[in-house]
């Protein structure tokens, strides 16, 4: 750890060039609000850290035409504080509100929190429900990614040496759209993900449902997409039938571990009752929307 | 090892210092800078001791490096009474017996104050939710949100 280096370079080919070049292990410093608890713990040792706020691109919230760009070195606080992107996709902002304290989401980004690889990771359901697209720069030039292909296992990522997420595009939610995110934690506050439930619904005007998307967190090694979402919900009017369906399927869908934290009989149960939940909140935020 | 060069701004003076790699804010505060109010409790982001603003965010010092603060505007507990005379915050933290031992004080207060910045006039459960990452093991809380709620209208001058 005394030979650790720091660099905080202007530019996102500077940064490439640095994690590229390095011979050991390297972390990005976002927000640091995983990475300083790993140094602390000494739990890596990393070669090169590489501040990324320097650099200006990475910062801001951004109207696209079709979506919403999302800097990666844009912090959770930044996310709650934008009034326009925090309606258009309050699910999104459901999941960043539950990270830590207010002085955690000071600092901590949502780019941070899908590379951390976490499968508790409470935006990440809400990112991979909304569609979420990740721009990656590397030594190979630039590509895009589904937010849902980063995290591969717990704390590992597709992402190649060299590589690193510049920003994260939210699609627009068509009209009539309502998005949103539970989790279960024993505590109500500062606590980590027994189960999380993220769930995106649109309705036509007659208030049918026309698409939707669920993603689990905490019940496998990933967050998951669970493509029977749209087969429970997508027809019906979002009534106890639907839900009803959509409660299974989410249950069905859960690998989940027994952990300190809860049996996986418990996970999967606790899945069901949250997706309800969660549609029913999306439901009412669509109609509104 | 590697030195870092850092100039910034603490409680209105500039401020220049070296730092290792290594070296957490809340070390660059404490052990180099010698301004102890900021307090450690548990240097992993839980606690909510070692809260700082840095260009007005709230944050946790112990998450931060040293090495990140070149060009940038910090203020801890000690820049909080002016000479002698206290903030609202401070002397209603006195008046409503709002600590004991003390060592979550200097976090609190400025968490508090940070809150009231962005939100004049916040609800019993607006002061609870900002604070959740302020552990006192002393008091209670209620004595703090009190506290909180007569600052907040002392300085709104309600
Ligand atoms: C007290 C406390 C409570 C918490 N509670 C919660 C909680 O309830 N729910 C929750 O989900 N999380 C929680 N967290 C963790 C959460 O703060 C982090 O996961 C955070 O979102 C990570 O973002 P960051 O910017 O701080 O990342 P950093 O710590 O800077 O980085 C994290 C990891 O991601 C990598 N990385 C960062 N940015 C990029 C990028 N742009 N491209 C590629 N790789 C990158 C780094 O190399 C590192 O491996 C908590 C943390 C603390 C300290
Ligand atoms: S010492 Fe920083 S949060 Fe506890
Ligand atoms: S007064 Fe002792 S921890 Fe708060």
């Amino acid at each position: 750890m005394s030979d650790m280096r720091f660099e905080a370079p202007a530019t996102v080919d500077a940064a490439v060039a640095l994690l590229a070049g390095a011979k050991g292990i390297t972390r990005i410093l976002a927000g640091g609000t995983d990475v300083m608890v790993q140094l602390h713990a000494d739990m890596v040792e990393p070669e090169l850290l590489v501040d990324i706020k320097r650099i200006p691109d990475l910062h801001g919230i951004k109207k696209e035409a079709g979506g919403w760009r999302i800097g990666a070195a844009v912090s959770g606080m930044q996310m709650m504080d934008h009034k326009e992107f925090a309606k258009a996709w309050p699910g999104v902002i459901d999941g960043v509100k539950l990270i830590g304290s207010m002085q955690v989401k000071g600092r901590a980004t949502v780019a941070g929190n899908l590379c951390n690889a976490s499968p508790a990771a409470d935006s990440v359901p809400s990112l991979l429900a909304s569609g979420a697209i990740v721009s990656i720069a590397g030594p190979n030039g630039k590509r895009e990614a589904p937010a849902a292909q980063i995290a591969t296992a717990p704390g590992k990522t597709s992402l190649a040496k060299g590589e690193f997420i510049t920003s994260i595009f939210i699609p627009d939610a068509p009209p009539h759209t309502g998005s949103a995110y539970l989790r279960f934690t024993p505590r109500t506050e500062m606590d980590i993900a027994v189960v999380g439930v993220a769930v995106s619904l649109t309705l036509d005007n007659a208030g049918k449902c026309t698409a939707a998307t669920m993603s689990l967190g905490a019940v496998a090694a990933t967050a998951l997409m669970v493509e029977d979402a749209a087969k429970a919900l997508v027809g019906s009017t979002v009534d106890a039938a639907a839900l009803d369906r959509l409660a299974a399927a989410a249950s069905a869908a859960c690998r989940p571990i027994d952990d300190k934290r809860g049996t996986k009989e418990f996970r999967i149960k606790v899945a069901g009752v949250l997706a309800r939940r969660v549609a029913a909140i999306a439901l009412e935020r669509a109609k509104g929307n | 090892m590697a030195r870092h060069y850092v100039s910034c701004r603490i409680n209105g003076d500039e401020t220049e210092y070296l730092c290792d790699t290594s070296q957490s804010l809340l070390d660059v505060l404490r052990d180099e800078l010698e301004l102890t109010g900021t307090k450690e409790g548990c240097a992993t982001g839980d606690c909510g001791a070692c809260s700082i603003t840095i260009d007005g965010v709230l944050v946790c010092s112990c998450l931060v490096l040293g090495a990140e603060m070149n060009g940038k505007t910090i203020e801890t507990i000690e820049g909080m009474a002016k000479g002698e005379k206290l903030h609202p915050l401070q002397e209603k933290f006195i008046e409503h017996v709002a600590l004991q031992c003390g060592i979550c004080t200097p976090g609190l207060l400025i968490a508090s104050k940070n809150l009231l910045e962005r939100n004049p006039n916040p609800t019993e459960e607006e002061i609870r939710f900002w604070l959740a990452g302020n552990l006192c093991r002393c008091t209670g809380y209620n004595n703090i949100v009190d506290a909180v709620t007569a600052a907040a209208k002392e300085l709104r001058g309600a």
